[in-house]
């Protein structure tokens, strides 16, 4: 057996297993981890309906009434900065899916959150449901892409962050590009410098184009309800979506 | 190098084969879900962040 033909054979390897990490990296890949966080997110979701004990049964109202049933909300619970990785949330989009569950977390590290769990958090952002911009970000594409499919939002729709105790709703405005540098997203009004926060916004961060660091997405929500526990998943997770 | 791999292996030819397909199946686990990952965070500097 020659030396040529031994190196030959290494390079043939060396050629089908790069061939192999293409095919890992951009489809594969994904498949595999949007699975893995769905899933996670959808435990996590169960594992909150189920350590939730219903308070003593209070006396319902007469059913005689055949008004229609107004939606049950609260104020919102302001949850406390989460330690980085610390999952506190589960983000669901309808637009996305019905399956959409990505796990939410703190920090917004590579290493640490994106590739890992899902969507982070930016550190110092507000909290579901505070006054103030609440920040996120996440890959759209590789790694499960949890983004992937930011820029087919469309206005009104809900983007739900469910919780321990409940889901806050927020409803998608706009779309923004942006350059890297440009900070002033996460304002507490997004992009709007010494400007007091009077309502809860969202922010979320992505890369634009897809496989391409030049620009970031940006997408708006503005906060519309807090749903309690109590209360059960908000019509704002099943409305169509069309 | 697979010719020598080839006449390494026991058996008849199909218990090779077998075998073969064995490594290989463990070979693409191992890339799929230790190397690839791995290697991904140099080769795939996606940036998602604003700062």
């Amino acid at each position: 057996m020659s030396v040529v033909g031994v190196i030959g054979e290494i390079l043939i390897t060396a050629g089908v297993v790069t061939l192999l990490y293409v095919v890992w990296q951009l489809w594969v890949g994904d498949i595999i981890y949007s699975a893995e966080r769905n899933a996670t997110g959808q435990e996590l979701s169960q594992t909150w309906a189920d350590e939730y004990a219903p308070p003593a049964a209070t006396p319902s109202p007469t059913p005689t009434d055949d008004l229609p049933v107004e939606p049950v909300t609260a104020a919102p619970i302001i949850l406390p900065q989460p330690a980085d990785t610390e999952t506190f949330g589960v983000m669901r989009v309808p637009r996305f899916g019905a399956d959409y569950y990505v796990p939410v977390a703190g920090g917004i590290t590579r290493s640490g959150t994106l590739d890992h769990i899902g969507i982070g958090h930016y550190p110092g952002t507000r909290m579901p449901g505070e006054i103030g911009n609440f920040a996120v970000a996440a890959h759209r594409t590789t790694w499960g892409k949890p983004f992937n499919r930011i820029a087919e939002l469309r206005v009104g729709d809900a983007i739900v962050i469910e919780t321990d105790g409940g889901w806050y709703t927020y409803r998608f405005r706009t779309l923004e590009y942006v350059t890297p540098d440009e900070v002033e997203v996460l304002l507490p009004v997004p992009q709007a410098m010494d400007v007091p926060a009077g309502t809860a916004y969202m922010t979320m961060t992505s890369c634009s184009p897809m496989y391409s660091m030049t620009e970031r997405i940006v997408a708006y929500s503005v906060f519309e309800s807090f749903t309690p526990r109590s209360a059960g998943e908000p019509a704002s997770l099943t409305e169509a979506v069309t | 190098m697979y010719g020598a791999l080839w006449r390494v292996l026991p058996g008849p030819w199909w218990v090779r084969v077998l075998i073969l397909i064995v490594l290989i199946a463990a070979a693409v686990y191992g890339l799929v879900f230790y190397a690839f990952p791995w290697v991904s965070q140099f080769v795939n500097p996606q940036e998602v962040t604003v700062q």
